[in-house]
């Protein structure tokens, strides 16, 4: 009995091909844009969050703070992505007594293992920016020369590609020695293998011991265009052994970061005689809050899209209601006979109920198949990545639809009075 | 026995000073395997009372049973089903679902009914054969002549075996030919024992059956038995 309803619903929209097709598109349409548009909002979430880990993990950075009160930078970038979740440890008021540089003595406190128990490693940083390297009369402006501890490439996640890092010993005995970026390598050397090589920047030669895993650009930088190099090296020929411009501390896993900035902040606040109502003279950057201020803000921007594409998914819902109200009008007779001749009021209601739901399934999987092809092409420079819930999401609401939207019509033609439908010309 | 049992039934459509009395308390007992014509010009009633007979409409008043159930006591689930295994209807206007083959219209009562598909098919086919349209199984209705499709709807109102045929001006869309295969076909069936209500004007349509009702203004002013129960149809016995 079941069996014959269904094959009925399915004749009865056969023998409407093209008013069929165009009720399916419309659900289709609204299917597809719901998880197409889901995938974008995620992929460009997964695409900062991927930026924002290529700058390290577990990490926090320490900066002076050069801002009279207020937010320093951190700040502005936490606030710039709606954040709010940045957390600068930063008092809001009260005037500043002197405010102090970041040394390497405080890089050395903070690596003090009994007051900081949850940071595994300090890299004290110097930058130098647009620093001319020369190897064999080809010149190259470096963006960024950073001066650092070895520590440095696991906090920042800058593996090298070729030949080693430098190591400790490098630091120790002031080696000028140098690791470089991608795109200073292809700069300077072209095809030549540059590790041993030797570059003149500022007048100082330093020999490559290695070149960096490309990282590709992250905004506005070329995150290859770096080369970087025991820290007294960079001080002595290109900064001066003047103040840090950062401190990176990685913490030991993804847990402890909250607890290492705290450390950070008290041995920092004792060291720069920081109390209650003075401002800090510096400002920690944390990678997990900037994350999480980040992801939470690419959700709301996701479940935005999603909400237009429901609408979408709703007019659709409103065609198949439309078109099975047409189709039970027309059909008025037909009920009669059926009526007539025995059919009990659940077929004619199962009829056009299943007839209703497969247009609205059949538009969601053909939506679900559109959705997914039209996600493995990038939509305005972002790579949508697909959510598998919004599949099941959009599949059972469109199912739903069909039933939802099919009730009516379904029930106005299971209450028809057969002598009323019989007369229906 | 009994397989129609009217009695007193009144049927008033509207309310008030506009009410329309189609049927003014009519009696009616039909024993198995009659042949009853009810014949009235238009307006009489008549197809009201064949909607009722039909359980597609409920009497204002008076009691109408079918096989002995009483059909004003029944719910809708019940009706349907009753519709489905007592009663065949033919209809003046044929009244086949459009786009489905012939064998497939007379299936659907069975299908309704929940035969299974083999039993199904079998039977609607020895329905068609009984109809003389074996060769026209699988043609859709409007690839068939009027009177072929008709006696697809004939074929679809026997093949649950109710226990009463009803028909509806049955030949009143129909050229003489058709006319005469259709009521060839009612003849034989009320030979071979099947109870047969038809309604109609025409003389000549009613003067097949076994007994003939004369309605007027809802009311039944004539009963002539043309024919005993028991006996073959008098369009049978005039081929003779």
């Amino acid at each position: 009995m079941i069996v014959e309803v269904v094959r009925f619903a399915l004749r009865g929209l056969a023998a409407n091909k093209l008013r069929s097709s165009l009720t399916t598109l419309g659900i289709l349409i609204g299917v597809g844009a719901v998880i197409m548009l889901v995938a974008v909002g995620n992929g460009s979430s997964k695409q900062v969050q991927k930026n924002i880990e290529r700058l390290g993990t577990n990490t926090l950075t320490v900066m002076p703070s050069t801002t009279r009160g207020g937010r320093g930078g951190g700040g502005a970038v936490a606030r710039l992505f709606g954040g709010g979740g940045g957390r600068q440890q930063q008092q809001q008021t009260g005037p500043r007594t002197q405010a102090r540089d970041l040394t390497v003595d405080d890089a050395r406190a903070l690596a003090d293992a009994a007051n900081a128990p949850s940071v595994k490693s300090v890299s004290p940083v110097v930058n130098a920016s647009s620093s001319n390297a020369v190897y064999a009369g080809t010149s190259h402006a470096i963006q960024q020369f950073v001066g650092t501890y070895p520590a440095y490439f696991e906090a920042s996640n800058d593996p090298v590609e070729q030949g080693t890092y430098f190591t400790a010993d490098d630091v120790l005995n002031d080696r000028k020695v140098v690791v470089i970026g991608q795109t200073v390598a292809q700069d300077l050397f072209g095809t030549v293998d540059p590790v041993g090589k030797q570059i003149t920047v500022g007048g100082v030669n330093f020999t490559v011991v290695g070149v960096l895993k490309t990282k590709g650009s992250s905004g506005f930088q070329d995150a290859d265009d770096v080369a970087i190099a025991p820290l007294p090296a960079v001080q002595q020929s290109l900064t001066g052994y003047g103040a840090l411009n950062q401190i990176v501390v990685q913490a030991k896993t993804p847990k402890t970061v909250d607890a290492a900035q705290s450390e950070v902040t008290d041995i920092l606040d004792q060291r720069h005689d920081i109390t209650g109502g003075n401002t800090a003279d510096f400002q920690i950057l944390n990678q997990a809050s900037l994350q999480s201020a980040i992801s939470s803000s690419s959700k709301t921007f996701t479940v935005l899209l999603g909400a237009v594409a429901a609408i979408s998914l709703l007019v659709g819902g409103i065609g198949i209601t439309n078109i099975m109200l047409v189709t039970v009008t027309e059909r008025t007779r037909e009920i009669g006979i059926r009526k007539a001749i025995g059919a009990p009021r659940g077929a004619i209601l199962g009829q056009f109920l299943v007839e209703a739901t497969v247009l609205s399934l059949l538009g969601g999987l053909l939506g679900v198949a559109a959705g997914v092809i039209g996600s493995q092409f990038k939509v305005v420079g972002v790579q949508p990545v697909i959510v598998p819930s919004s599949i099941a999401l959009a599949l059972g609401v469109s199912v739903a639809i069909g039933l939802f939207f099919g009730s009516y019509p379904a029930n106005r033609a299971a209450k028809l009075r057969p002598i009323e439908a019989l007369r229906h010309e | 026995m009994t397989v129609l049992d009217v009695r007193d039934v009144t049927k008033v459509y509207g309310q008030g000073g506009t009410a329309v009395h189609a049927l003014r308390g009519v009696s009616l007992a039909v024993e198995r395997g009659d042949y009853l014509a009810i014949m009235g010009a238009s307006g009489s009633g008549k197809s009201t009372l064949m909607n009722i007979l039909g359980c597609l409409d409920v009497p204002t008043g008076g009691q109408y049973l079918l096989d002995g159930t009483d059909v004003g006591t029944l719910d809708d689930r019940r009706l349907a089903i009753l519709r489905n295994r007592r009663i065949g209807f033919v209809f003046q206007s044929f009244n086949l679902i459009p786009r489905m083959s012939a064998l497939a219209n007379v299936e659907l009562p069975l299908a309704y009914g929940g035969v299974k598909a083999a039993d199904r098919r079998q039977r609607a086919l020895a329905a068609l054969d009984q109809v003389g349209l074996a060769d026209r199984v699988d043609h859709e209705p409007n690839e068939l002549s009027g009177g072929q499709q008709q006696r697809v709807a004939v074929a679809r109102a026997l093949v649950t075996a109710p226990a009463l045929l009803l028909a509806d001006e049955p030949t009143g869309n129909l050229d003489t030919r058709s006319t005469t295969d259709v009521l060839h076909v009612l003849d034989r069936l009320s030979a071979s024992g099947r109870t047969i209500v038809l309604i109609t004007h025409e003389d000549d349509v009613a003067r097949h059956a076994k007994r003939v009702i004369r309605l007027v203004d809802g009311r039944i002013v004539e009963d002539r038995r043309t024919a005993p129960v028991d006996g073959p149809p008098p369009g049978l016995v005039g081929l003779r």
